[in-house]
Formats: C-alpha cells, sequence, structure tokens
C-alpha cells in the first residue's frame, strides 16, 4: 500500500498533496483544540505507536500472514481526526527516514492510508456499532468490518490513481512514464490482495484489538463511543425507569389516603362544612376563618388548572385519572429537563 | 506446516523463523538502522559537510526530477549522480544495494514485470517458453518505474545516512514546516525506539515463557495482546510525557533552536543541483 517513488507523476502527487491538506489543517484545529498543551506529547507517542504497529505480522486464518496499517484502531480509540495527524506523522517518518514509500509520494500516501481509510472505518464502525454497549461483541464485528472496508477503500483510492497514469503520461513512443496498468489492470490487481490478506490482516487487528481493550482496557474505546447513549441513559438508569413507571402506576394509592393535605386548600374549601371540619382537624382543632382569607380568594382565579384534582374531565375513572396525570406531570419535567440538556449541548459545542 | 509461534523451525527443510523471531528481527533491524544512520552522518564525506538545510532542498529537487523526467537516458545520469554523492559520502555501495537496491528492484520488479508483456506496442522480443511478445513500450515503462524508484530511493537514503534525525527536522522547519508539526516528528522519531524497546522486551519475555508450540488462533491472541497492552502503555506514557513537558513549563508554544550557518561550499552545492533539476524540469528532458 506505501506507493514508492516513481509510480505517481509529480501532478497526481501534488494534486494528493492538495487534497490532503486540508484535512490536515482541520485535522491539526480539531485536535489542538481537543487535547489543547497534550497534542504534541500524545500525538507523537501515538504516531509512534502507529509506527511500531505495521511491524506486528499478524497470522491469519489460513496459514499465512500480514501486516496492519492499524487505520482502524487509531479511528477508533482516537477518532477520524487524530488518526489522520498521527498515521500522516508515521508515514512520514516511514518515508523519510526509513524509505518506506516515496517522499513525493507522501501526499498520496497519507490521503490514501491517513485520511480515506480512518474516516471510512470510523464512519462503519460508528454505523454498526450503533448505540451498542462498551463491551458488546457487536463492537468486535463493527471493528472488524471497519477495518476491512477502510484498508480496502484506502487500496482502492490507490488502484484508482495508478490506474490514471497510463492515460495521462506517456513518453515520445507512447510508453507509460509512470505505473504502466491501466484502470481494467490495477484495480482488480490491486484489490485482489487487499479484499484477501490485507484486509483480513485489518480486519483481525482491528477486532483483535477492541476485544482486547474490552477485556483489559474498556474506556480506551470511551472516547469514540460518544453514542453509546443507550448505557448512559438507558443501561445505567433502567432501574430508575422502571421505578417511576411503577410508582405511576401506583399513583391512585392517593385515593386511600384520609383527610386533607395541610395548606392545599382551596377557596371554595372554606364555604364547604365537610372540609372546614377536615381542615381544623388538621390543625389541631384550630378551626379555619369564617371567610375565605382576601388574599386567597384575590389570586385563587389567575391560573385554573387544567386537570384539577388529578382528575381530567372526560375520565370516569379517577384512578386512571391519576395515572394520566402522572404520567403528563412526569413527561413534562422531563421535557423541560430534556430542553435544558440540548441548549447546554448546544452552548458547550459553540464555544 | 504453520509458522512456529517462537524459535527457528525447520519446516519441510526450510529455516522459518516464529512470529516472536520475525517482530524481534524485525525491531532490532530498525533499531540497527538508525544507529548505522547515526554512524554515517558522522563521517567526514562530502553530503555530511553541506547545510542540512541546503541539502534537504538540493535533494528533494533531485528527486523530483527523478520523478519528472521522461528520458530514460537522463534517468541513468541521476542515478549515478546518485551513487557519485554516495561514494564521496563514504556511503559503502555494498549498503545502498543492501538496503535499497535490491528491495527495490524486487518490490518493483514484481510490479512492473507483466508489463513487458502487458503493455501494448512494438514487439521487439518473445518470451521465452510462453511465446508472448515484449514490447518496447512495456521495457520502457518497466525500466521508468525501476529506475525511478532506485534513483529517488537512493537519494532519499542519502538524506538520512549523512544527516543527523534533528538536523532534517530543522531543516524541514527552515522551509516552513509548522514549528508544532516538526516537534512531534522530533517527539516521534525518539519516543519509536521507546516503543520498539517496550515490544521487544514484551515479545523476549513471552518468547521465554512459551513451553510449547501455539495454534492459529492462540498465536493471533498473543500478537494482539501485545498490541494492546503496547496501546495502552502508549497512551500512559503520553499523559506521563505531558506531565512532564508541563512540569518543565511547556504552555503549548513550541520553541526550537536553529543555530545552522551556511558556508559559500553549501551554496555552490545547491546551486549545482538546482541547475541540474532546474536544467531536466525546465528543458522536460
Amino acid at each position: 500500500m506505501h506507493i514508492p517513488d516513481g509510480y505517481l507523476s509529480p501532478s497526481t502527487c501534488a494534486a494528493t498533496f492538495a487534497m490532503a491538506a486540508p484535512f490536515w489543517y482541520v485535522a491539526s484545529r480539531k485536535v489542538k483544540a481537543q487535547l489543547h498543551t497534550k497534542l504534541v506529547p500524545l500525538m507523537a507517542v501515538v504516531s509512534a505507536f502507529s509506527f511500531v504497529v505495521m511491524m506486528f505480522n499478524l497470522p491469519l486464518p489460513g496459514g499465512t500472514t500480514g501486516h496492519a496499517v492499524g487505520l482502524a484502531v487509531a479511528a477508533i480509540v482516537l477518532g477520524p481526526w487524530a488518526a489522520v495527524l498521527s498515521i500522516s506523522i508515521a508515514l512520514l517518518i516511514q518515508a523519510v527516514f526509513f524509505g518506506d514509500g516515496g517522499i513525493t509520494a507522501i501526499g498520496a500516501n497519507c490521503f490514501n492510508m491517513a485520511i480515506v481509510g480512518p474516516f471510512v472505518a470510523y464512519a462503519v464502525y460508528q454505523v454498526i456499532a450503533g448505540r451498542s454497549a462498551l463491551t458488546s461483541v457487536r463492537r468486535v464485528v463493527a471493528a472488524g468490518v471497519a477495518g476491512y472496508v477502510g484498508i480496502n477503500m484506502a487500496a482502492l483510492i490507490a488502484a484508482i490513481a495508478f490506474g490514471l497514469q497510463p492515460m495521462l503520461f506517456h513518453d515520445t513512443t507512447g510508453a507509460p512514464l509512470y505505473a504502466p496498468y491501466p484502470l481494467s489492470i490495477a484495480v482488480p490487481a490491486m484489490m485482489i490482495g487487499h479484499l484477501t490478506i490485507a484486509g483480513i490482516a485489518e480486519a483481525v487487528a482491528a477486532a483483535g484489538l477492541v476485544a482486547v481493550l474490552q477485556r483489559y482496557e474498556p474506556e480506551l474505546l470511551d472516547l469514540t463511543a460518544s453514542r453509546h447513549v443507550a448505557e448512559r441513559g438507558w443501561g445505567q438508569t433502567r432501574g430508575l425507569w422502571f421505578g417511576l413507571g411503577l410508582f405511576m402506576l401506583l399513583s391512585p394509592l392517593g385515593l386511600l389516603a384520609a383527610g386533607t393535605a395541610w395548606g392545599e386548600w382551596g377557596a371554595e374549601d372554606f364555604a364547604d362544612p365537610a372540609v372546614r371540619q377536615e381542615i381544623a382537624a388538621a390543625s389541631g382543632n384550630v378551626a379555619p376563618p369564617a371567610a375565605v382569607p382576601a388574599g386567597l380568594e384575590r389570586l385563587s382565579g389567575v391560573w385554573s388548572a387544567p386537570i384539577p384534582d388529578y382528575a381530567p374531565a372526560f375520565l370516569k375513572d379517577e384512578r386512571l385519572g391519576y395515572i394520566l396525570s402522572a404520567v403528563m406531570g412526569s413527561g413534562l419535567v422531563l421535557l423541560v429537563f430534556v430542553g435544558f440538556g440540548a441548549l447546554r449541548d448546544r452552548r458547550s459545542q459553540s464555544a | 506446516m504453520e509458522d512456529p509461534a517462537y524459535g527457528v523451525c525447520t519446516c519441510r527443510g526450510k529455516k522459518r523463523r516464529g512470529l516472536l523471531e520475525s517482530l524481534i528481527f524485525g525491531l532490532i533491524g530498525a533499531d540497527t538502522h538508525s544507529l548505522e544512520a547515526e554512524t554515517t552522518s558522522a563521517l567526514p564525506g562530502l553530503l555530511q559537510g553541506v547545510d542540512p538545510r541546503l541539502k534537504l532542498v538540493s535533494l528533494l529537487a533531485l528527486i523530483v526530477a527523478a520523478v519528472s523526467t521522461q528520458r530514460l537516458t537522463v534517468l541513468a545520469a541521476l542515478f549515478l549522480l546518485a551513487v557519485g554523492l554516495a561514494v564521496v559520502s563514504q556511503i559503502r555501495l555494498a549498503r545502498l544495494v543492501r538496503q535499497v537496491w535490491i528491495g527495490v528492484f524486487l518490490f518493483s520488479g514484481v510490479i512492473v514485470l507483466p508489463a513487458l508483456v502487458l503493455v501494448p506496442g512494438e514487439t521487439i522480443a518473445h518470451l521465452p517458453l510462453f511465446g508472448w511478445p515484449i514490447t518496447l513500450q512495456g521495457l520502457r515503462s518497466a525500466s521508468f518505474v525501476i529506475g525511478r524508484a532506485e534513483t529517488a530511493a537512493t537519494l532519499s537514503l542519502l538524506l538520512v545516512l549523512t544527516t543527523p534525525w534533528p538536523h532534517v527536522l530543522k531543516a524541514l522547519r527552515s522551509l516552513g514546516m509548522p514549528a508544532a508539526v516538526v516537534a512531534i516528528l522530533g517527539m516521534t522519531h525518539r519516543y519509536i525506539f521507546v516503543l520498539m524497546q517496550s515490544a521487544l522486551q514484551m515479545a523476549e519475555a513471552r518468547q521465554s515463557r512459551l513451553m510449547a508450540p501455539l495454534d492459529g488462533p492462540a498465536r493471533r491472541r498473543l500478537m494482539l495482546t501485545m498490541i494492546g497492552m503496547l496501546l495502552s502503555r502508549t497512551l500512559t506514557l503520553g499523559t506521563e510525557v505531558h506531565a512532564a513537558m508541563i512540569a518543565r513549563g511547556y504552555r503549548g508554544e513550541v520553541r526550537l533552536l536553529d543555530e545552522f550557518r551556511t558556508r559559500p561550499s553549501d551554496w555552490a552545492f545547491l546551486l549545482a543541483t538546482l541547475a541540474v533539476a532546474a536544467t531536466i524540469l525546465g528543458g522536460r528532458l
């Protein structure tokens, strides 16, 4: 996958540099905003890891071996933008210091392996992993598929770049000046190797590494699993939701209560002899005022409750009225907090 | 017979390294490459004496010229120029043969060999046994690819073998590369060897505890667990390095020292190489 010098024309190399440059710029901005002073040390050690991990040869099913680029792993653990930077740095050092990949082809290699591969892998991982728990098998499968698709997309872009060369660049005798095979040969030739050995190596590396991290360091998978709302929202609060539902169903128990709720009297209660007796009983046998207090009378008309006494007018059954009131009341409270949460998220994103 | 997990196995009469041995040999090889580069960069040769910034520009210009030329004769001349630079810089040709020429020839050769018969054009010979026509255009195309790859790789290696890595980084900085990127490149280079050492120790520790060959899934688990642990150590290392940098006053601003001084001979070398590159590029040679 590391394209050496001489396979791509200088104009192709320049074009791939130009295509990669905006990604490098945005990646550096985003990662710096995320990491602040940690940018330099963390990117340095992660880039070093990206370099070293390419030296690990993995045994593959079928008896062969292959080494992975680690593009899916980097995207899953660090996110796609940090993966862009770390893999690009690793590729740059590989090209300049170790001669693996051409210096003029650094832009093409970075575009394929540090940009297309990680972004595709990240998208596939997120789609398949969805809102599953950090330790679910689904994430292992998602990582494997992400690695496989990511490396093959990177290979496809490289193959297309190869295949375009003989169409565009010839010498005076008609001989191709760079990669000599047209798209009809370059694409299948490149893809056969990647759909089989290299793709499986990347899939094994990504799936296996996610499985290892799930077992030993699951928190490392947390950064890009921001969408595991299910685990935070449902998995951890499942008991609370069940409890809330149970209390709603039990809310008609309030009908069994005798007496009156002290202080929760309406203006009309002062004119009802039975209620006056209850008020007196609840107040240490102190008789309530003969007339409705002036302030209470004045303010009682300000607001009319839509469901007075938890009994909607359209429901004959008091118990159903209580349950419906509980559902509506809880729902309104939840809506208010969801609204506040969304407002807070929007503010934190814009900050 | 599957690859052994450890040791050197004589499988069907062929000696084969186990996975851990391959990893250990690879890690040691990379380490050796770095040590050798440091040694050769201290030799009193022509390229070692050139200012790193001007040398970087010069060698990059020659690489671009090699990739751009449309004549095999010019490509051959550039290759000879690279060999000449190696000789006057006290880089042994045996090293170039071992580190570049054989590897590049085998890699590119396998890729472009079919081009001899697949690229349409004027038939100049037939492939023995098969009788397939070898075309002039196919031969020229294969020669271009191999020649460019060999020449560019030789020039790249000359840069690394004659320039300490910190000087390469400072040269990149002087060419406008952002200071943060240069700092990351420098630290990455350092921590590559730290992590390689860590990986080496893990491989040796695991190797010393293996009592019998492992089956395929077990070998796969072995390598993946090592990579996972290496990632965990990497992130811990990143946090520790960050804390150490903060403790020493780092606040996110990267400052690099640049103490290079150019001499007239450096400028002469730059002008000579730029003249060669400009002639090739400008003259469309």
